[in-house]
């Protein structure tokens, strides 16, 4: 502790912000740490999983950051990297594995499919981006984004989590965190956070199934 | 090696042995037999029985909207080689149903549930009868023409409201979700159960005592994926398991389902060829080779000798890049923890630098073009090639070979698993490696040549165990002979140029049916293209090989442990975009 409180008696700092030099020193080491051991979920879904893997191999080297121990549980996890389309059907999962990882946690969309829906969106079963239901930290554009831009968008993740504070980051608040509701599959796929809307269109005799086209003509 | 009859005619006309039944598909630009429904299993029996027609390569659904019509088509083979024998078999739209050839074809299972998926034609006689790709519940059959998606604009591109000029919108703009979503009208979640997993697990086998053993335990069911680090993708496996042992097992799929044939009859024909890319996503360059050879039939050009030899060796080297991956993850699956597979993938990356200097990228090539290929080889890849030809691979395969071979966790682990015998590889139309490691000798490029490959010296691969061992033996061999091509393919390279006529991105196709098919790495990879003389095509199947090899997986399973499965599953060597597509 010789090293923190050293430039404290140094700098003669004022009573009332000495705790916050204690906490952005902390910051420092806790952020560092963090950082430098982002553990991602072994989790691939498509083509961008394969650059995925490439990158955690030998030639690009994520050990260098201290990322390449890929953990096949969520619950050892520390980031998600959405690695590939995401379809209706596989939605559920996700939002699932989502919410079993423990904070904190970040999200790294890989990718054209992940971050909007990418060359299949118009397709009946393609979620339009995987932000349409768990939040997303990075997004990394590409189809597939080559090693290197997956690279840089870990680093950029990296960066974010040096701004981050101890005193305000969402999981050392008060109370447990909500989990998000996990969607469900029925004549299509459904958001549970949509129910009242679907309930209120019903009661307003709305029609459900037009198609962009028939929209674009009203 | 195969129930090959004594006697094998040259030529079947089915019309002419059975009058009134069966009759040639007039229409222009079509071809095979039209046989009535009612006696569709007869007709293929006989064929199979009688013609040796005895490996049904693919079945597919085509919705003839105006004519109100579904029509399914069935490409017979024989696995000693020659062309195809098509047959198809018609029904009315409103009330779709057709006889089920899996007493006849096993590998017909997952084929026919798709088309009872996508197109809703119900198969009389299938034994499991439920959706593949979509879940149950799933409101109407989607490949219909009449079926328009949450995001649908126009039947074909380009968009008028895009291209040219148009304004650009975001397609959520226009939902009231906000997502690619549609319901019924009226739909509301109170009252409502999804339907969830109760038919998959209905139809799980079980064992009718399952105390008998001598120990009491307990029958579960048990779901490996879709999050699994050994199901190569988001691949679902429902077992039931009696202790460790698989009772029953079904592959569960669709996880990555794309809806790339849909999107593939809107997209004009030159937009789908980056879309098959994303197919095999690890060997794209095979995939084009696949759909520019079907579309070639119809439009009936030849590319020139040059494209023609860089053709070959693109594919090649996809090959050998294939086969490296999929040996290394193999390990991986068997517990050798990504030591191999970095050894593996380190000879890839130097096969991915040549794609990624001939094409622009190195996963999604793009690179074949109708009547040739995109680019010229740059500077300098001929001597690259030359040196991972001749030097670098040859090495790299040997020493791989000399690690790995005789291990003797490797031998212990694979010798005698997951066995498929020969007969039930053809039935269950099996292809490419999975069939030759069975003791089948049936490759495209030999038993129905395309391209040039009837020019170079080289062997098709066999193996005769049908093991996981020798599934993994035959990639080894066939690596070798792809190293063998792609030298002579260097050796005589030709200049010129490298495509037929000014490269266009409206061609023009006439009205008709093709079926391209090429030996991709992971098997028979087909592509069936119906041209209405648009500028877009109106059907466009892929016969995807990891999608069918899957066919027999449960079968393959049964007897084994748990462990075993993942690894049997690796043997096989399934990428998820294209057997969901
Ligand atoms: S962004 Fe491209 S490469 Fe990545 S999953 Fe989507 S289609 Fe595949």
């Amino acid at each position: 502790m010789t090293t923190l409180e050293k430039p404290v008696s140094d700098l003669q700092v004022p009573d009332d912000i000495q705790p916050n030099i204690f906490i952005t020193t902390l910051d420092k080491i806790y952020n560092w740490s963090r950082r430098s051991s982002c553990w991602p979920m072994m989790f691939g879904l498509a083509c961008c999983a394969i650059e995925m893997i490439c990158t955690a191999a030998s030639r690009y080297d994520l050990a260098r950051f201290g990322m390449e121990v890929m953990r096949p549980s969520a619950r050892q996890a520390d980031l998600m990297i959405v690695s590939g389309t995401v379809t209706k059907k596989m939605v559920p999962q996700i939002v699932r594995l989502y919410n079993q990882m423990p904070e904190p946690k970040y999200v790294l969309a890989m990718g054209a499919c992940a971050s909007g829906g990418g060359p299949f969106k118009e397709g009946y079963n393609v979620v339009s981006g995987v932000d349409k239901y768990v939040p997303v930290d990075v997004y990394v554009p590409g189809c597939p984004p080559t090693p290197q831009a997956l690279l840089h968008g870990l680093i950029t993740l990296q960066r974010k989590i040096d701004q981050q504070s101890i005193r305000n980051v969402p999981w050392y608040q008060p109370g447990a965190s909500e989990p998000i509701p996990v969607p469900i599959l029925g004549p299509d796929i459904i958001d549970p956070r949509q129910a009242p809307l679907l309930r209120d269109r019903a009661a307003r005799g709305l029609s459900n199934s037009l198609t962009v086209a028939d929209r674009v003509k009203e | 090696m195969t129930a090959a009859p004594a006697v094998e005619k040259a030529e079947v006309k089915p019309d002419e042995e059975f009058p009134g039944i069966a009759a040639p598909d007039t229409r222009k630009g079509y071809g095979g037999y039209l046989v009535a429904p009612e006696h569709l299993v007869e007709v293929v029996t006989k064929l199979r029985d009688e013609a040796g027609y005895n490996y049904l390569s693919s079945a597919t659904a085509v919705d003839y909207l105006e004519e109100g019509k579904l029509e399914m088509v069935y490409h017979l083979y024989r696995i000693t080689g020659g062309p195809a024998l098509v047959v198809k078999a018609q029904t009315p739209r409103d009330k779709a149903v057709l006889p089920s050839l899996v007493p006849l074809f096993p590998g017909a299972d997952l084929q026919e549930r798709e088309a009872w998926d996508l197109y809703g034609i119900r198969f009389t006689g299938h034994p499991n009868l439920k959706r593949i790709l979509l879940w149950e519940g799933f409101w109407g059959h989607p490949m219909r023409k009449d079926w328009k998606e949450p995001y649908f604009e126009e039947e074909t591109k380009p968009f008028d409201s895009r291209w040219p000029g148009g304004a650009v919108f975001r397609s959520e703009q226009h939902n009231p979700f906000g997502h690619n979503v549609k319901y019924p009208d009226g739909f509301t979640l109170e009252g409502w159960t999804p339907e969830a997993d109760k038919a998959l697990y209905a139809g799980l086998g079980t064992v009718t005592d399952v105390n008998a053993g001598s120990l009491k335990t307990d029958q579960i069911v048990v779901n490996l994926g879709p999050q699994h680090p050994s199901t190569h993708g988001v691949f679902r496996i429902a077992a039931t398991l009696d202790g460790e042992t698989i009772v029953d097992l079904e592959p569960v799929m669709g996880y990555l389902h794309r809806n790339h044939e849909q999107i593939g009859e809107r997209n004009t024909f030159l937009q789908n060829i980056p879309f098959t890319d994303r197919l095999d996503y690890l060997s794209s360059m095979s995939n084009n080779l696949g759909y520019a050879l079907a579309v070639e039939k119809l439009m009936n050009v030849k590319p020139p000798e040059r494209a023609e030899y860089i053709r070959v060796i693109m594919v090649e080297m996809t090959r050998i890049a294939n086969h490296l991956w999929a040996i290394g993850f193999l390990l991986n699956d068997l517990g050798a923890f990504f030591t191999p597979a970095l050894y593996a993938i380190q000879e890839r990356e130097l096969i991915l630098d040549v794609f990624e200097a001939t094409a622009g990228s190195r996963m999604m090539c793009n690179y074949m073009r109708f009547g040739g290929v995109a680019r010229d080889l740059p500077d300098g890849i001929e001597a690259r090639l030359n040196e991972l030809a001749f030097e670098r691979l040859p090495r790299k395969v040997d020493e791989l070979d000399a690690y790995l071979t005789n291990n003797e966790i490797i031998r212990s682990r694979c010798i005698g698993v997951g066995v498929l015998p020969a007969e039930q590889a053809i039935a269950y139309s099996t292809a490419g490696p999975v069939l030759r490691a069975s003791g089948v000798p049936y490759d495209v490029r030999r038993a129905d040549p395309y391209s040039i490959y009837d020019r170079f010296d080289w062997n098709v691969a066999v193996r005769y165990n049908g093991d996981v061992y020798d599934r993994y033996l035959i990639r080894l061999d066939e690596i070798r002979e792809s190293i063998k091509i792609v030298q002579q393919a260097l050796r005589d390279l030709p200049g010129g140029e490298i495509q037929t006529g000014k490269p266009q991105y409206q061609v023009r196709v006439p009205a008709g049916e093709a079926y391209g098919r090429v030996d991709n790495p992971k098997g028979e990879l087909g592509f069936y293209v119906i041209s209405t003389g648009k500028p877009n095509p109106y059907r466009y199947h892929v016969r995807a090989p990891s999608f069918i090899n899957l066919t027999p997986f449960g079968e393959m399973c049964k007897g084994h442990k748990v462990a075993d499965v993942v690894v049997i599953l690796g043997s096989i060597d399934i990428v998820l975009g294209e057997t969901d597509r």
